[in-house]
C-alpha cells in the first residue's frame, strides 16, 4: 500500500470506522440493561469491608 | 539444593559476563554501567544464598505456597517507600536546578552538575522513579482488591519491582555522565531501553495475569485506566526508541527516524507519555482512592467509561500541538490543535467526576486532610488540562512557546495533578499496608497540604508572568524594524521570578520531608497526640428538655 492510498483511506474509511467504534462503546454503558451493572461495578470496591 | 545451586550460578554468570563487557567497553560511561550491573547480580547471588533456608531443603521439605488468603502486598510496600526515596531525590535536584536558573554559579564548574545533565536527572526523576514507583505500587495493590485476587505471578512482580529500581540507576548515572538519547523524557540509551522493555512487558503480564484470574465479573474502571497507562507506554517507548546503536559494547545510538519525522515521533511520545502515563495512570489512582476515602461511590459510572475512551480515542493525535511553526505540515499542526482543544471535555468529565463522587460529603473536606489533597488534585488536574488546550491554539502557542509559561503548565500539572494525588494516596495506603491504627499525624498531613499548595501557586504564577513577559519582549519590534530587547536582556528580567520559583519549590519539597517524616514514624509505630481535626461541639448545660415553669 502506498502512501497515498493510505492516507486516502485514513481519512475516509478509516475514519469513519473509528468514529463509529468510538459511538458505540460511549453509547455501550447507556443501554437500559446496563444500570445495575454500573451501580454494581461503581459499589463493589466497598465489598472489601477489612480493609476499610 | 540443585534449584538453589543453578540459581546462585546463573547470577554469578550474569555478574561475569557483565564484567566481561565492562572490560571490552569502548567508553567509560558502557563500563561504569556494566560495572552497576554486575554488582546488582552479585547482590542478587548474595540474597539467593544467604536467605535460603538450608535445614528445609537438607530435610528435602518443599517450600510452602504462600497463604492464599491475604492479599501479596510486599511489592506495594517497597513500592511506597521507594516512591518517597526517589521523590526526594527527584525534588531536590528540581530545587537545585531552579536556584542553578538563578544563579548560574551553582553548576559548580563541573561537567557532572551542569543544568544540561541535571535536568533530564530531574525530569526522570519524578516523573519515572517518583511516579512510576507510586504507579506500580498502587496498580498492584488496587487490581488486587478489585479483582479480588492475589497478584499473579508473584516472581515476576519482584522482578518488576526491582528491575524497575535497575532502571532507574542506570538512567540516572548515564545522565551524570553524560548518555543521552536527547529525547524528551525518553533519554536513557539503547541497552537501558531493551532492559525497560523486558521490565515492562514483565509488568504487563503480571497485571493482565491477575485480571484474568480475578474473582469478581466485572473489571472496575480503574483497572482499565491502569491497563492502558501500561498498554500505551509499552507501545510508546518501543517506537520512539528505534535506534541503531554505534557499537554494542558501547552507550551511543543512532535514532532510526530522522528530520520531521523524528521531531513527530518524539513528540507523538512525549505528549502521550503525559496523556497515558500522568493522566490515564494516575486517573486509576483517583477512580480508586478518591471514593475510598470519601467512602461513597463515584459519582457517575458511566461518565468515567465515557472519560476513558474519550482519553483513549483524543489523546493519541494531540502531540503535534508541540510542533507549531516548525517544519511539520500545517495540516498535521492544525489537527494536533483541534484534538487538544477537544480533549477538554472529557478531562473536564473526569474531573467533575471526580469531585461530585464527595456530593453529600462535602465536611470531608474541612475534617479530612486527604480528601482535602484529592480536591486539590482534581482542581489542578482541571487547571492544567483547560490550560494545555488553551496553549495548543497557534495564536496563543506562537507567544507562548518555548518560554517559561511552559514550565508554568507542566508543573501546575506534575506538582498538583500528579504530585497531590500520589500523596493523598501514599497517606491513604500507608496505615493499611503496614497495620497501623492511624498515620502518625494528620496535623501533618493538614502542614504538607498547605505548603504545598502555596508552593505551587509561587511556582505557576512566577512561571506566567515570566513566560508572557519572554514571548512579549521577543517579539517586539521598535519604529526601526529591529528587535527592541537582545535575548540576553530577556534572561536577566527573568531572575526575580527565577528566585520566587526556586522558594515556591523548596515550599513544595518542605512539605514533601514533612511527609517522608510523617510516613517514617508511622511505620515506626508512633502516633502522635494531637489535637483533632475536628471538634465534636457538645454543651451539656443546654443539652435537656425545656422543663415546664409554674406560672408566677
Amino acid at each position: 500500500m502506498s502512501y497515498d492510498a493510505l492516507r486516502h483511506f485514513a481519512d475516509s474509511w478509516g475514519l469513519l470506522a473509528m468514529a463509529l467504534l468510538f459511538l458505540t462503546l460511549i453509547a455501550w454503558p447507556f443501554r437500559p440493561s446496563a444500570r445495575a451493572r454500573n451501580e454494581e461495578a461503581a459499589n463493589m470496591i466497598f465489598k472489601d469491608d477489612e480493609h476499610g | 539444593m540443585d534449584t538453589l545451586v543453578a540459581k546462585a550460578g546463573g547470577w554469578l554468570g550474569l555478574a561475569l559476563l557483565a564484567l566481561v563487557m565492562a572490560a571490552v567497553a569502548v567508553d567509560a560511561p558502557f563500563a561504569v554501567h556494566m560495572i552497576i550491573v554486575a554488582l546488582a547480580a552479585l547482590l542478587m547471588l548474595w540474597t539467593t544464598v544467604s536467605r535460603a533456608d538450608y535445614e528445609a531443603i537438607a530435610r528435602g521439605i518443599l517450600k510452602m505456597p504462600a497463604d492464599q488468603g491475604v492479599y501479596d502486598d510486599d511489592p506495594v510496600r517497597w513500592g511506597v517507600v521507594a516512591t518517597l526515596f526517589w521523590g526526594i531525590a527527584g525534588m531536590a535536584a528540581g530545587l537545585f536546578i531552579a536556584l542553578q536558573l538563578a544563579f548560574p554559579a551553582l553548576n559548580l564548574n563541573l561537567e557532572y552538575t551542569t543544568f544540561g545533565r541535571l535536568r533530564p536527572l530531574h525530569t526522570s526523576a519524578v516523573i519515572f522513579a517518583f511516579g512510576g514507583n507510586a504507579l506500580i505500587a498502587t496498580s498492584f495493590y488496587v487490581v488486587q482488591r478489585t479483582c479480588r485476587a492475589r497478584l499473579a505471578f508473584p516472581t515476576l512482580a519482584r522482578f518488576v519491582f526491582w528491575g524497575y529500581q535497575l532502571f532507574i540507576v542506570l538512567a540516572a548515572t548515564g545522565y551524570l555522565m553524560g548518555v543521552t538519547e536527547a529525547r524528551e523524557y525518553a533519554e536513557p540509551e539503547w541497552y537501558v531501553d531493551l532492559w525497560l522493555t523486558i521490565v515492562w512487558v514483565a509488568y504487563l503480564v503480571v497485571f493482565t495475569g491477575t485480571i484474568v484470574k480475578r474473582r469478581e465479573p466485572h473489571i472496575y474502571v480503574a483497572n482499565w485506566f491502569y491497563l492502558s497507562f501500561i498498554v500505551t507506554i509499552a507501545m510508546l517507548h518501543i517506537v520512539n526508541n528505534l535506534s541503531v546503536p554505534a557499537s554494542i559494547f558501547g552507550s551511543k545510538s543512532y535514532a532510526a527516524f530522522a528530520g520531521v519525522q523524528d521531531a513527530l515521533t518524539q513528540w507523538w511520545y512525549g505528549h502521550n507519555a503525559v496523556g497515558f502515563f500522568l493522566t490515564a495512570g494516575f486517573l486509576a489512582m483517583m477512580y480508586y482512592f478518591v471514593p475510598k476515602q470519601a467512602e461513597r461511590p463515584v459519582y457517575s459510572y458511566r461518565l468515567s467509561i465515557i472519560h476513558f475512551w474519550s482519553l483513549i480515542f483524543l489523546y493519541i493525535w494531540a502531540g503535534p500541538h508541540h510542533l507549531h511553526y516548525t517544519a511539520l505540515p500545517d495540516w498535521a499542526q492544525t489537527l494536533g490543535m483541534v484534538f487538544s482543544v477537544i480533549l477538554w471535555m472529557p478531562s473536564w468529565g473526569g474531573m467533575i467526576n471526580g469531585l461530585m463522587t464527595l456530593n453529600g460529603a462535602w465536611d470531608k473536606i474541612r475534617t479530612d486532610p486527604i480528601i482535602r489533597m484529592m480536591v486539590m488534585a482534581l482542581t489542578f488536574y482541571g487547571m492544567s488540562t483547560f490550560e494545555g488546550p488553551m496553549m495548543s491554539i497557534k495564536w496563543v502557542n506562537s507567544m507562548s512557546h518555548y518560554t517559561d509559561w511552559t514550565i508554568g503548565h507542566v508543573h501546575s500539572g506534575a506538582l498538583g495533578w500528579n504530585g497531590m494525588i500520589t500523596f493523598a494516596a501514599v497517606y491513604y495506603l500507608v496505615p493499611r499496608l503496614w497495620g497501623r491504627e492511624r498515620l502518625y499525624s494528620l496535623r501533618m498531613v493538614n502542614w504538607h497540604f498547605w505548603l504545598a499548595t502555596v508552593g505551587i501557586v509561587f511556582y505557576a504564577a512566577s512561571m506566567w508572568v515570566a513566560g508572557i513577559m519572554q514571548g512579549l519582549m521577543w517579539r517586539e519590534y521598535g519604529d526601526d524594524g529591529y528587535l527592541v530587547y537582545s535575548f540576553v536582556e530577556s534572561v536577566a528580567a527573568m531572575h526575580p521570578m527565577y528566585l520566587i520559583r526556586a522558594a515556591g519549590g523548596a515550599m513544595y519539597l518542605a512539605g514533601f520531608l514533612i511527609m517522608v517524616f510523617n510516613v517514617w514514624a508511622t511505620l515506626s509505630g508512633k502516633v502522635r497526640a494531637e489535637k483533632p481535626m475536628t471538634e465534636t461541639p457538645y454543651n451539656a448545660a443546654a443539652d435537656r428538655p425545656l422543663a415546664p415553669v409554674p406560672a408566677e
